[in-house]
């Protein structure tokens, strides 16, 4: 399907014949995907169109019916958040997942505390590594020790991004990354996501944004009621012709 | 003219404020800790005098220490279940059953049916150990059903409320009381024998003192290894100052002041309150120091999250259950090793008063909020508004309603603050202690 991708060798990251439903709607229908180091993939489609749910699998943040998830070409199981972590996935949700009653070192190292030899909670190492990851991301980053609540949203994505970035992931997967924040701050993600590039990390990016998607991706991945339309690189598309993928399920003559 | 001079004056007003809060700000002192604080004063110092002086007494708040205990003891639990998005309904009818079976173990199963004679010298902690173990597998089933079963906490805990109540009368005692328990047992009460005396308050007031000043040392020397940014030493200095003052006053007027009424030696603290600073560190070191309490509080926050990001959200839920149900074991010990005696009404209503507890001091039921000190601090709240009303001969009708107002006082004014909503809070605040203060007037015998 995908005829045309520049990135030879071994994917980072192949998702086959992926099929997710709930009850009876098939939200993911038979998608096949994939990924390599230091690329950008795009997935979008509409509302609906099952990206959030076929990349979701990836995460662990629900399990696919059926289907095959490769990782540098060795059959993975990914049934729960911590597998995907095994494996070097990482995810930055749309919605901010971040707990707004503790602060940003307790968000970052959510699930894999930092701790002293007793076994208790070593929070000032954990503060101190955070101040660290923020220097590079957003060195106006002060408030390491106020609960997140009280944090604005570029500041509140500089914790969900820190906590991804702190752990070496080396698949991300951003679900619409810049959709909470403002201009300026939309500028920082996406020069945080060229620098993520150069580093070889391979970044599923789900988008509404066409012009999110065709600044950043390298190939886009278009989906359509659970279905994949096709994948076509950037640069051999226009617009317009991704956006009738995207509305009408079209593949432009070019790309087939 | 006079309009820029007014401006000005606002104006180093406001700066003034600004400055206060941020000297409030940069001490991080728990500001709602100190108002409960504040408030608690206010109730002591106000039934001092409707009480013509009868209520700052050694006698009066050492006895309002031992009667605070059971409840505090089982709030430090409540809140992480509340703070965590569930409830426990259960507790009262647990602490009775629980109770009852350290009770008969003690009175029937270990001298009579073992044959091991009263009064051995490990009774005592064998009835504790069975109590305990007990409590933390009923805790463990309740906890299952709702974290793996998805039955709402409010539902399992009022199936158990009633389920561990009816069992106290299916113990072949048919709900008789058992009595006298194990004397050694009888200590963990606080009855005429079991105080510290003397000798061991101090001591236990002065590792209190070594323990706040290290606690405080510590935790700079932590932060300055990792150059994280550190509160003004004065006020670290004035905080240790502070706690050791407050320890070892508390221990001397209140503890060693009081004088047996049996041998007029200076009784010292009582074995319940000693229980109760137990369970307070280790619970509040549970809260805040370890993996297991970040996650309660993660998963109050945001239980997505903290499923997204690996925390095995069920195992601890369950958790704060089995916790819920040892502490249900040892304010059970308490209660019946006070009474000397296991009844089957023992704890009725307690789970109101420790839920009430939870919430006075501090703890949201949104979730996410609520620390293990507020909620000593509310039961001590709640037990002073009691006390203080019978020394007025208010009658039990009345302080109940009472203690009702000031329940729904307490939070309305926390969450109008929360909101940032002062006059709200104020208008709560007045609303409740009018109401507060008309019951109380026409309630007096």
């Amino acid at each position: 399907m995908s005829s045309t991708h520049a990135p030879t060798g071994t994917p980072l990251v192949e998702m086959r014949d992926i099929h997710v439903s709930f009850g009876g709607l098939r939200a993911v229908d038979g998608v096949t995907i994939d990924l390599f180091p230091g690329e950008v993939v795009a997935v979008v489609g509409g509302n609906g169109a099952g990206k959030s749910t076929l990349v979701h699998t990836l995460a662990g943040a629900h399990p696919a019916d059926s289907g095959q998830i490769l990782v540098n070409g060795r059959p993975v199981t990914i049934a729960n958040p911590r597998d995907a972590r095994t494996h070097g996935v990482e995810v930055i949700y749309q919605r901010l997942a971040l707990a707004d009653n503790i602060d940003a070192a307790a968000n970052v190292f959510l699930g894999r505390e930092l701790r002293t030899r007793s076994g208790a909670l070593d929070d000032s190492a954990m503060a101190s590594a955070t101040r660290d990851v923020m220097k590079r991301l957003n060195p106006r980053f002060q408030n390491l020790s106020t609960a997140v609540r009280s944090l604005s949203g570029g500041q509140r994505q500089s914790v969900a991004i820190a906590r991804a970035v702190h752990f070496d992931a080396k698949i991300l997967i951003m679900d619409e990354p810049t959709a909470a924040l403002g201009p300026a701050e939309t500028v920082q993600v996406r020069e945080l996501i060229a620098q993520l590039k150069s580093e070889g990390i391979g970044i599923f990016l789900i988008s509404h944004d066409i012009h999110d998607v065709f600044d950043l991706a390298d190939r886009i991945s278009v989906m359509m009621q659970g279905r994949l339309v096709g994948t076509v690189e950037k640069n051999k598309v226009t617009k317009d012709e991704v956006l009738a993928m995207i509305i009408m399920g079209q593949k432009p003559a070019s790309a087939s | 003219m006079s309009d820029t001079r007014q401006t000005t004056a606002a104006d180093s007003n406001t700066a003034a404020r600004r400055n206060l809060r941020g000297l409030v700000a940069s001490s991080e002192i728990d500001t709602r800790l100190a108002g409960m604080v504040a408030a608690l004063v206010v109730i002591w110092v106000g039934f001092h005098f409707l009480s013509d002086g009868a209520f700052l007494t050694s006698r009066n708040l050492w006895n309002l220490s031992v009667q605070s205990a059971s409840i505090a003891i089982m709030a430090t639990g409540m809140v992480l279940i509340i703070v965590s998005r569930n409830i426990d309904l259960s507790v009262g009818s647990l602490l009775g059953f629980l109770g009852y079976v350290m009770a008969v173990a003690q009175a029937r199963w270990i001298p009579e049916r073992l044959g091991l004679g009263f009064d051995q010298p490990y009774t005592w902690a064998i009835a504790l150990a069975i109590g305990i173990v007990l409590g933390a597998a009923i805790g463990a089933v309740q906890g299952a059903v709702v974290a793996y079963g998805g039955v709402p906490a409010f539902i399992v805990t009022l199936g158990g409320f009633l389920v561990w109540r009816g069992l106290i009368f299916r113990m072949g005692e048919q709900g008789k009381t058992v009595s006298p328990l194990d004397t050694n047992f009888q200590l963990l009460g606080g009855g005429p024998n079991g105080s510290l005396g003397e000798g061991r308050s101090w001591i236990l007031a002065i590792f209190g003192c070594i323990g706040a000043v290290a606690s405080v040392w510590l935790a700079r020397r932590r932060r300055q290894r990792h150059e994280l940014g550190m509160r003004p030493l004065p006020f670290d200095i004035g905080f240790a100052v502070i706690a050791c003052a407050v320890i070892i006053l508390s221990v001397w007027l209140i503890a060693i002041g009081y004088e047996s009424p049996i041998n007029g030696l200076p009784t010292g603290v009582a074995n319940p309150v000693v229980i109760l600073i137990l369970v307070t560190v280790v619970v509040t070191y549970l809260a805040r120091r370890r993996r297991f309490g970040r996650y309660v509080y993660a998963i109050g926050g945001n239980p997505e999250a903290a499923e997204l990001g690996g925390i095995n959200t069920r195992r601890t839920i369950m958790m704060t259950f089995v916790l819920m149900g040892v502490l249900c074991a040892v304010a059970g010990a308490v209660q019946t090793a006070r009474l000397n005696a296991a009844v089957t009404n023992l704890g009725i209503q307690n789970e109101l008063d420790v839920i009430s507890a939870a919430v006075i001091g501090g703890t949201s039921f949104a979730g996410g909020i609520g620390t293990i000190s507020g909620a000593v601090l509310g039961a001590v709240v709640m037990q002073s508004l009691r006390s203080g009303m019978v020394l007025l001969r208010i009658d039990s009708p009345s302080q109940d309603i009472v203690v009702g107002i000031v329940l729904v006082t307490a939070v309305s004014i926390d969450s109008a603050l929360r909101l940032n909503r002062r006059r709200t809070a104020m208008i709560s605040l007045v609303v409740g202690l009018v109401l507060a203060a008309f019951i109380i007037q026409t309630g007096r015998q």
